[in-house]
């Protein structure tokens, strides 16, 4: 599903700093994987790239078989769009629209008429048991409730990996497995996940635990 | 197509204080603009209307007293416009192209019955309402005729107000009017603009001339001119008039006391010079406030693009195309400007519809305004609202662009 092959990425602010030095990686479908590491590791970096947020300058990354390199800003949308599902810590919710139309956003730019974006998203909310919710605002919400939101908007895509960027950061413990649940069980319905994280009892509830020091993988963990 | 608006929408209702403000310094922008440029407009038709009694290619000339020794005359003698005066102007100039001898005797009682009214015996040619707006309306009758001149015809041509004060309802119409003593049958009625002077009531030269003047002589010339345009011109013409006149009356050139000319075109011309000084000052003004409302679009696209680049950066991972962006700030810019920009326009409008249209009323109480119909063509009012809009475009426009390059990553931290 993934296939990274000497991936190199270099930020020039002020005096460059080489922050992956020739990563390489494979993720295979339907699994669920952590990738952890100190800060300033360069986990944040992979998974950026891993998300066609930033690009990279040398190797080369395939994602289904597809290469993603010099992508023009609408092709690089059109995928991120299409094979691609967020997560964050932070849940980068739309703050003005309400549930259901946070979770239809990716819709709206497939071109799908908003009556049926709103049906689909009142489905996914109701898996993620956020059905009477649909028409809150996100301040109106828990932190547990609005992940859960993005979760749900990262889904209705229909993408081919789910990138989670410390998931549970910003949730108390108990709200933190509900979220790792709700994870486990979307990857048991075939979806790859990739999950960044520091925390150790996060990551071992993966299939598998790259570590990454110094912008290069270090042990991988095969857990179970 | 219909999903764009819903967005907006559902901004513009979400960021209603920064809506507002964007859109009230569109608003007031233009509503500003209007308003100078219709005070201004006011301003320049009421001095126009101060002159739209009087044909503008006009001048009047009276006779006076001479302030020089001239000739071996002694000064202070007093000059007399005779007849065979105004053929002899005519035949020395050629851009004179009437000569109207005019006779006033001020301060007659008119009366009819009971009713009676004061006005002055104005007599006059039958060209006379070339050179003065003087209009008999049909159905009014008729203007003073060569016939009423050859055979000195006791008749009048009554103002509108004067035949409504000695009449009434009934039509004037071949009625007959006493004026001091001698009754007068009226031929017509005439209409003019003027408002706060007692109206003049016009007879046949001739007869004016018997009953009032039989010494032949006559109050004043009106001359129609053709052809001179300029201040310059214009004083070369009453140079050149002063000097062929002074030939057969004795005066000199240099003599302004002799006869006075008042000339309606220099008069208008300098008047116009001032007004369009006026009217640059205004649109250096209004073109200003322009400015100021479009970099107060500007700033407030600034700042909300700013605002909303997290929002955006989440749209574009999501997998919103760059250009989408672009259109989604672009539309709400436009939609906002528009919207604010005819609201501005209309109120500005309706401001000096109001304003023009109370001058109007209380103009048949208070006289003469010097403002008068102060509004702004609509082409001028739709323009200025075009050029704030296309303005507030441009102004979300760049910081749009600048926003959409910004790499999602960075757009993501910037909270």
């Amino acid at each position: 599903m993934i296939r990274l092959e000497g991936i190199n990425k270099t930020y020039y602010n002020g005096s460059p700093l080489h922050v992956l030095k020739g990563i390489n990686l494979q993720v295979e479908r339907g699994e669920l994987v952590s990738i952890m590491g100190a800060s300033g590791s360069g986990k944040s970096t992979l998974l950026n790239i891993l998300g066609i947020l930033d690009d990279y300058d040398s190797g080369d990354y395939y994602l289904n078989n597809v290469l993603i390199k010099d992508l023009s800003e609408n092709k690089a949308a059109e995928y991120r769009n299409r094979m691609i599902g967020f997560i964050f810590q932070s849940f980068n919710l739309i703050s003005f629209k309400n549930a259901m139309e946070n979770v239809a956003l990716p819709l709206y730019y497939q071109n799908i008429s908003r009556k049926k974006r709103n049906i689909l998203a009142l489905e996914y909310l109701d898996r993620m048991g956020l059905k009477e919710h649909a028409y809150h605002l996100p301040s109106e919400m828990s932190g547990g409730q609005k992940q859960r939101v993005a979760i749900a908007r990262a889904l209705i895509s229909k993408p081919q990996i789910i990138l989670a960027d410390e998931p549970t950061g910003a949730l108390d413990s108990e709200t933190t497995q509900e979220v790792m649940d709700l994870l486990k069980e979307v990857n048991r319905e075939g979806m790859t996940l990739v999950v960044v994280t520091h925390e150790r009892d996060i990551a071992m509830q993966t299939h598998k635990i790259v570590h990454i020091k110094d912008g290069i993988i270090g042990e991988i963990e095969m857990m179970k | 197509m219909w999903d764009i608006w819903q967005e907006i929408w559902g901004t513009i209702r979400k960021n209603k204080l920064r809506t507002f403000l964007t859109g009230f310094s569109v608003a007031w922008g233009i509503f500003m603009l209007i308003i100078l440029l219709a005070a201004g407009n006011g301003l320049k038709n009421g001095v126009k209307s101060q002159f739209s009694w009087r044909a503008k290619n006009s001048l009047m000339m009276w006779p006076g007293r001479t302030s020089i020794p001239y000739n071996g005359l002694p000064k202070n003698r007093s000059i007399k416009f005779r007849p065979g005066d105004p053929e002899y102007l005519k035949g020395q100039h050629e851009q004179i192209k009437y000569i109207l001898p005019v006779i006033e005797h001020r301060g007659d009682t008119l009366s009819v019955g009971k009713e009676y009214t004061y006005s002055s015996m104005v007599g006059v040619t039958p060209d006379f309402p070339k050179s003065r707006n003087v209009e008999v309306k049909s159905g009014n009758g008729r203007f003073i005729n060569e016939a009423d001149i050859l055979q000195a015809r006791k008749v009048v041509v009554i103002h509108d107000r004067t035949a409504e004060v000695l009449f009434r309802h009934v039509s004037p119409l071949g009625k007959y009017v006493k004026v001091n003593n001698i009754l007068f049958q009226v031929v017509g009625i005439y209409s003019d603009d003027n408002m706060n002077q007692s109206p003049y009531t016009y007879a046949p030269l001739s007869t004016i001339q018997i009953i009032y003047h039989p010494e032949w002589s006559y109050d004043s010339f009106d001359m129609l001119i053709d052809g001179v345009n300029s201040v310059k011109d214009n004083e070369i013409l009453e140079r050149k008039i002063r000097e062929s006149l002074g030939r057969i009356k004795d005066f000199s050139p240099d003599d302004n006391n002799a006869v006075y000319i008042w000339n309606i075109l220099t008069n208008y011309l300098q008047t116009q010079g001032i007004f369009n000084g006026i009217s640059l000052f205004i649109w250096i003004i209004g073109i200003g406030t322009l400015i100021a409302g479009v970099v107060g679009v500007s700033n407030i696209m600034l700042i909300t693009v700013k605002e909303r680049t997290h929002e955006l950066g989440i749209r574009k991972a999501l997998g919103a195309r760059p250009s989408s962006i672009l259109k989604l700030v672009v539309t709400e810019s436009i939609v906002i400007t528009l919207f604010f920009g005819y609201i501005g326009m209309i109120a500005g409008i309706g401001i000096t519809e109001l304003a023009a249209s109370y001058l109007s009323i209380s103009g048949g109480h208070m006289g003469r305004s010097i403002f008068m119909n102060p509004t702004v063509e609509l082409p001028i009012a739709v323009s200025a609202t075009a050029v704030l809009i296309v303005a507030g475009v441009l102004a979300g426009y760049f910081p749009a662009r600048k926003a959409v390059k910004i790499k999602p990553i960075e757009a993501l931290r910037n909270e």
